[in-house]
């Protein structure tokens, strides 16, 4: 049989000082970017957000010539609009994304009528809230370069028509705050069911590695996120709540071989029985995260441009989630393990134990005893 | 494993089987010949599956109506109707206040000298409805307010009422399978419309927010035969009541119907009138609205209208005492004609104004409808054009195949015969995940195959998992028939731990999240249970098969 890893004798737990430096690394580098970003003046925000958290409007539009994006800014500024983000579609060469802000105040309303007149007893729409003027203000200064394609028809179908806006994501600030809040609150809640259930089927320890582990995935992906000022939408958000169940996922495994290693031999340290867990399990962490990362590659280089996002966070996502069960879940698991005195943060039992044959698959599996603590 | 348990097993894994593949490729009618076709596979996978907005092309819009506005309004217009009742009883009453700041809502009347709280108080409730406020009488003034409990009771009816408004209204313009509800916390007093299909939602749009506020009010102007009075701007109107507006007056813009252009094409300014607040009736007293043409004219409608018996009643006995005077149909706060009152007129009247059929036509549905109880206003707007979503589909099918393809490719070269094993396993997960997604009536979003891709991903992981545990009993020395009982044993643990804290905190997701969050979560969720049942009950039951064919294999391809 083809085999990666058989015989495999590394002292992961040793390695947990550089281990360490580097995720501290990582986050200091992503802390600088965003606190840098912040900080200066003039500068962008902390994290390019999308429109999806931010607010703001997000078109996107096809063109039959495009225009080059300069065209499209000074043809968005006649119209008032100063700021904007113009994107080449990446793969499709005849859109453009035309992402604008925010437009405060009531662009298209009549004027408010004074208020002693206006008690009115009922009522029916406002004049403008943002989410209704950012369609009409791109589309009347796209209208520069020619009309729109008919609604019910495509931009081949229509002739005479120059562009068309073939998709629309305009997000208020109440909506955005919300999506945003409900997001946060909803993925913290989850990290806390799964702290209480991985102390309930293991120990508190292994919950906290599990979920210091899980926050530190999330927040190197954000560090590379903010690093390169890729956008976080919606999609990103669901990319994230993947790599948490993956991140989980590879800890559990780990944890569970540790567990089992602990009950067929008490004599072992612990130091000792989480590098052998590692080291036991790594054939299968490569092959499962290994294809994760294969597949999630050819994500990011056919799925085309809405899921483009995503995948970035999963690719990210896929590599640090393995490393961080290797690198912060099984440490801090031990540290802690060693705080309250049930272990030692060195090994111990190297000497002692190496002549030994130790926990060979068959004993294990014969003297297999009921999950205790 | 005997043969008997290993028969049953078999048959629950075939009926599973076929059961998934008829939810995600079988119709829901009686089969016909077309549906084993190519084309007719592919239709039915169309019907079964529902395809979230994002994928399919339409509009989401996300609208919170101001209840906060319908709440001052309604306690405005109850310190109006209350300062009024205490007025005709000819109490002594100096004034009205009212507070409406978002949390409170009261109205004060303050007394004058030698007057009695509580006859006033009992008077004003004789006319003004005022049963679920809470009533204080002191010595020179009686004050109502809204407990906080009826303040959310009545926002919430605000908002079933609109949901029922523009539930008309969309469904009288046509938009096809929409989907209409409440959304988020019962609180936000928002509203989520759906409308698969709508590229380009504005008419839809202007429609659902048409004010559409209907009311007949008195002019203040000396009777017929003098011309209706009018003032030329605002200022000389509001100066014909003495430059304050007292609270029963309003004055209103009056665009004259058929007020010829000036020379130099533009309209001429309207002129001003005063008129008598509150209205006589209301867009809440009509029966029927429609769009009729004068002149037979295109650019020629105006809408007639009929009351309610009860309007009808209070429009009659009204128009009774006021023949000769004027009176003003006002839409949206705007004068659209002024007449005189000729005779006793009970429940027909007219809007004239320069309307196109289409306007007429929108503007009479919006009035059949009713007027929306509060203002709206939109929080979030987002269209995905057809071809976009088609081409998302695309993009992340293409992808996904190619990364599942390469999984196979290497899970048959990585694992040898037993990678047979673990295809069959994930692609009936796939086809069962896809059967449940169907059978729940869950829709398919772009989160969704997320928590899909994320499903597959640990049906990969459990057979690794099993796999590699059976290597490392075999090399332990473990006789293989033994061995694969083992693997599975050892793994299963791992494999539910690993599952089950997943389902978990997806739960939680599903509990606390929004939209998207929900779409992601309730894939996987489905992913997760169907993979316990593909990794390891019909993994394990291939095995079986394999060692009953051969007891005592001395090797395994794995």
């Amino acid at each position: 049989m083809f085999q990666f890893f058989t015989e495999l004798k590394v002292d992961w737990m040793g390695l947990r000082k550089p281990f360490v430096f580097i995720s501290i690394a990582i986050l200091l580098a992503g802390l600088i970017s965003a606190a840098g970003r912040q900080l200066t003046d003039g500068g962008t925000d902390a994290f390019n957000l999308g429109v999806d958290f931010q607010g703001g409007t997000v078109l996107t539009v096809k063109f039959r010539e495009k225009p080059t994006a300069d065209d499209v800014r000074s043809a968005l500024n006649s119209v008032g609009i100063n700021e904007s983000v113009i994107q080449d579609s990446t793969d499709k060469p005849d859109e453009k994304l035309i992402k604008i802000p925010i437009i405060e105040g009531q662009a298209t309303a009549t004027p408010a009528p004074a208020p002693d007149a206006n008690a009115q007893p009922q009522g029916g729409t406002t004049g403008g809230t943002q989410v209704e003027v950012g369609r009409a203000k791109v589309k009347s200064a796209l209208d520069t370069f020619g009309k729109e394609a008919a609604a019910d028809q495509t931009l081949e179908q229509d002739a005479t028509a120059a562009y068309k806006i073939v998709g629309t994501d305009s997000v208020g600030p109440v909506a955005g705050e919300q999506l945003r809040d409900a997001a946060v609150i909803a993925t913290l809640l989850g990290m806390i069911g799964i702290l209480l259930f991985i102390a309930f089927r293991y120990d508190w320890t292994y919950a906290a590695g599990a979920v210091i582990a899980v926050f530190h995935d999330v927040l190197v992906t954000l560090a590379f996120f903010t690093v390169f000022q890729w956008e976080i939408n919606l999609s990103v958000l669901a990319a994230m709540l993947t790599l948490v169940g993956f991140s989980v996922n590879d800890s559990i495994v780990i944890f569970d071989r540790i567990r089992e290693n602990m009950n067929l031999n008490r004599t072992a340290s612990l130091y000792d029985l989480t590098n052998r867990s590692i080291n036991q399990t790594m054939s299968r962490t490569v092959v499962t995260n290994g294809l994760l990362f294969l597949a999630v590659l050819a994500l990011v280089l056919f799925g085309g441009e809405v899921l483009r996002t995503f995948s970035l966070a999963l690719l990210v996502g896929s590599i640090v989630g393995t490393y961080s069960t290797i690198a912060i879940a099984s440490p801090i698991a031990l540290w802690w393990q060693s705080k309250i005195g049930r272990a030692e943060m060195k090994d111990v039992t190297a000497e002692k134990t190496s002549g030994e044959k130790l926990a060979s698959a068959s004993r294990r599996s014969v003297t297999r005893r009921p999950v205790t603590r | 494993m005997n043969s008997k348990s290993l028969k049953v097993r078999t048959l629950i894994i075939l009926a599973v089987t076929l059961a998934g593949i008829y939810f995600v490729f079988g119709p829901r009618r009686t089969p016909t010949g077309a549906d084993f076709t190519w084309a007719g596979i592919k239709a039915n996978l169309e019907q079964n599956i529902n395809l979230g907005l994002d994928l399919k092309g339409g509009s989401h819009l996300v609208m919170r109506v101001k209840t906060d506005e319908y709440l001052k309004t309604l306690t405005e217009n109850n310190a109006q109707a209350a300062l009024t009742a205490a007025q005709d009883a000819k109490l002594p009453v100096t004034g009205s206040n009212v507070v409406a700041d978002g949390s409170t809502y009261s109205i004060t009347l303050n007394l004058g000298p030698d007057a009695q709280g509580a006859a006033v108080a009992e008077e004003v409730k004789k006319k003004v409805d005022l049963i679920n406020w809470t009533e204080d009488v002191s010595a020179n003034a009686v004050s109502w307010s809204l407990p906080s409990t009826t303040q959310t009771i009545l926002k919430n009816q605000a908002v079933e009422q609109a949901l029922k408004i523009i539930e008309s209204r969309i469904n009288a313009f046509g938009v096809k399978e929409p989907t209409l509800q409440r959304h988020g916390a019962e609180a936000s007093a928002q509203i989520l419309l759906q409308m698969p299909g709508v590229e380009d939602p504005e008419r839809v749009k202007n429609l659902i927010g048409a004010e559409s506020n209907l009311m007949l009010m008195k002019i203040v102007s000396p009777p017929n035969p003098s011309p209706v009075q009018t003032y030329p701007t605002r200022e000389a109107a509001l100066q014909s009541v003495g430059g304050a507006l007292p609270p029963n007056r309003r004055v209103l813009p009056y665009a004259e119907r058929d007020a010829r252009p000036n020379a130099d094409g533009t309209q001429p300014p309207p002129s001003w009138v005063v008129v008598e607040y509150p209205a006589v009736v209301d867009g809440s007293e009509l029966r029927d609205a429609a769009a009729v043409s004068r002149t037979g004219n295109e650019a020629d409608y105006q809408i007639s209208f009929s009351f309610k018996p009860a309007g009808a009643q209070k429009f009659g006995e009204w128009t009774g005492r006021n023949i000769g005077n004027y009176m003003a149909v006002v839409l949206n706060d705007e004068v659209k004609s002024a007449a005189y009152i000729r005779s006793q007129i009970f429940d027909q009247g007219e809007i004239s104004g320069q309307f196109t059929k289409s306007t007429a036509d929108d503007l009479a549905l919006t009035l059949r409808s009713g007027a929306l109880p509060a203002k709206i206003e939109y929080l979030e707007e987002r269209t995905v054009g057809p071809s976009l979503g088609a081409d998302s589909i695309a993009a992340g099918l293409r992808a996904s195949l190619g990364g599942l393809a390469f999984i196979i490719a290497f899970m048959l070269f990585y694992y040898r015969g037993s990678g047979v094993n673990a295809v069959i396993a994930l692609i009936l997960n796939m086809l069962l995940t896809g059967a449940a997604v169907v059978m729940f009536g869950a829709t398919l979003t772009l989160p969704g195959i997320a928590g899909f891709i994320l499903g597959i991903g640990m049906a990969v992981d459990a057979n690794v998992l099993v796999f590699e545990r059976i290597r490392e009993e075999i090399r332990a020395g473990i006789p293989v028939s033994k061995a694969i009982w083992m693997g599975f044993d050892r793994a299963f643990i791992t494999i539910v731990d690993a599952n089950v804290t997943t389902i978990i905190s997806s739960l939680i997701l599903y509990l606390y999240g929004s939209g998207p969050i929900r779409g992601f979560a309730v894939t996987l969720i489905l992913a997760l249970l169907i993979n316990l049942f593909t990794a390891v009950f019909v993994s394990r039951t291939i095995y079986g098969w394999l060692l009953s064919r051969n007891p005592e294999p001395k090797s395994l391809s794995i």
